[in-house]
């Protein structure tokens, strides 16, 4: 039940990181927003995939990427577009769900 | 009673090594474990099914119902009937969902739904109950709303669900004559994909151009213009296809004759080597047993923080069914975000707390214009608790500068990945 308890410490952490947004506590709000991304870049994508895996990648390594996306500095073919649709704070919490669940 | 036969079968299920890899979640007694059917095994069904067991640590048993055994996605198949993939690529089974997952796969057809005693009647007699049901019907097709066209989709392909009638078309295609006609018919939006006509265009353009230079492809759309993506498929129409392709907009279609395949718009007649009718469309007519209104006599209206249908508690309906929230195309991609909303939300209320109030979906469609190069569309949609819809979020989103050889690897390794994401 290890996942079990790394979600639930993840919501502490959301819960107290985000006390202004209720829905980061538990009803899954940071899972959700993740599950956004894996329709591409799926939890077994295969490693010479163009789409990679994104869980278990560092926090700090996913927001960079994902900021960089957002500003055009990074190329992007369509990540520049999906990336403005999601808040700073959104970003936050996919970025520090992938880096939980590696 | 068939709940109790149910878990009988489920829990002996349990006991086979195909359920060792959930093992450790299995600790919930039998007797309290909720249970959800999913009808429909596509891109929202599978998915739905999937997550539903995944996100609940198999603490909710699944039942996933499907006539077909195996799984053909529409995605790709243009390029089937352009002779660039086979069928065998664009099909997969369901085999991960029952053995890695613990969803119970039943390969039957639904024949109805008993809204009172919460039960599906399957084809053969058996019934099974459920605590929450999820419909992820697809679209059903209108043919009688063309005159001759019902009853022969044999003589006149629709192709937009992917499986034999792919085959069929691309048979079709082939069997054409060099300097022979290719009718292609697009009906009134909303239908479902909304740029996979354009691309069907451009591919079998492709297909014409490199093995019958003379042939000609004629595009006649119901609409008024190209519905999506119109600059990057109108750049191709007119350059690359030039010579191929001639695009009638506002060319609704009155009747066919299925024997001379003759095509009657309203001002004109078409005689076609091949006649491709994609049909008006409505929700699959599996949730007319809802006993609900539909939008526009078609479409199920649905909350989108449950994906539940207004009117039908309990009842979560996903993917091209739905009446779409403002600009919500109806794609794969779409019913694979939506089944994920629809689960985390299933797993709140089954367990008595308040689904997430906040959510997002994400959509990108990718489509080819040729062999190689591709070109999307993308857009994120949040949910707005005013207006108690999904609204796409304004500066996010958009479309490829051109289409562009890079997208085409993306676009197949998106094929891959989202149906690693739902089946796997």
């Amino acid at each position: 039940m290890t996942g079990q308890f790394t979600l639930a410490a993840l919501c502490l952490l959301a819960a107290a990181a985000h006390a202004s947004t209720p829905d980061a506590a538990c009803t899954g709000h940071a899972r959700n927003l993740a599950a956004n991304c894996t329709t591409c870049h799926a939890a077994d994508s295969h490693d010479a995939s163009p789409l990679p895996r994104l869980a278990g990648q560092t926090k700090a390594e996913l927001l960079q990427k994902l900021h960089a996306f957002r500003t055009g500095e990074r190329a992007a073919t369509v990540m520049h577009q999906i990336a403005r649709g999601y808040t700073e704070e959104q970003l936050e919490l996919i970025a520090t769900y992938f880096a939980a669940h590696p | 009673m068939n709940r109790r036969k149910f878990l009988k079968a489920f829990s002996l299920a349990a006991s086979t090594p195909a359920w060792s890899g959930l093992a450790g979640c299995a600790a919930t007694p039998a007797h309290g474990t909720p249970h959800v059917i999913v009808i429909g095994g596509g891109f929202g069904g599978a998915t739905a099914a999937k997550y539903l067991r995944m996100w609940s640590e198999g603490r909710i048993a699944v039942t996933l119902i499907e006539r077909e055994a195996h799984f053909v996605s529409c995605p790709i198949s243009n390029l089937v009937i352009a002779g660039l993939k086979n069928m065998a690529d664009i099909t997969a089974d369901y085999d991960k969902l029952s053995k890695r997952w613990g969803v119970r796969v039943v390969i039957r057809e639904a024949i109805s739904i008993d809204m009172d005693k919460r039960r599906v009647h399957l084809a053969g007699g058996e019934r099974l109950g459920f605590d929450r049901i999820v419909l992820s019907p697809g679209v059903d097709f209108m043919p009688e709303q063309v005159e001759g066209l019902a009853g022969n989709a044999e003589r006149i392909p629709h192709a937009w669900k992917a499986g034999p009638q792919t085959k069929l078309l691309r048979r079709q295609l082939e069997a054409m004559p060099d300097g022979g006609v290719f009718a292609l018919h697009i009906p009134k939006t909303p239908y479902r994909c909304p740029p996979g006509p354009y691309e069907r265009a451009c591919v079998v353009a492709h297909y014409l151009r490199t093995h019958k230079p003379r042939a000609k492809l004629l595009v006649l759309d119901s609409n008024s213009e190209i519905q999506s993506k119109k600059a990057l498929f109108a750049h191709a129409f007119d350059g690359l296809y030039r010579k191929i392709i001639e695009y009638r907009p506002d060319s609704t279609l009155v009747s066919v004759d299925a024997k001379g395949l003759r095509a009657e718009l309203e001002f004109d007649t078409i005689r076609g080597d091949v006649l491709n009718v994609i049909p008006p469309m409505r929700a699959g007519r599996l949730v007319d047993a809802l006993g609900i209104e539909l939008v526009n006599g078609r479409w199920v209206d649905v909350d989108w923080l449950t994906m539940e249908a207004r009117g039908a508690p309990g009842v979560h309906v996903l993917g091209d069914a739905t009446f779409p929230a403002p600009t919500m195309p109806k794609s794969g991609h779409i019913a694979n975000q939506q089944a994920k909303l629809a689960a985390a939300a299933i797993i709140e209320l089954l367990a008595g707390r308040t689904p997430d109030s906040a959510p997002m979906l994400i959509n990108t469609c990718y489509s080819f214009v040729d062999d190689r190069n591709v070109a999307h569309i993308s857009s994120v949609h949040r949910y707005d608790a005013g207006e108690k819809t999904f609204l796409p979020v304004a500066g996010a989103g958009g479309l490829s500068a051109a289409a562009n050889e890079a997208e085409g690897r993306y676009a197949l390794a998106w094929a891959q990945n989202i149906r690693t994401d739902m089946l796997d």
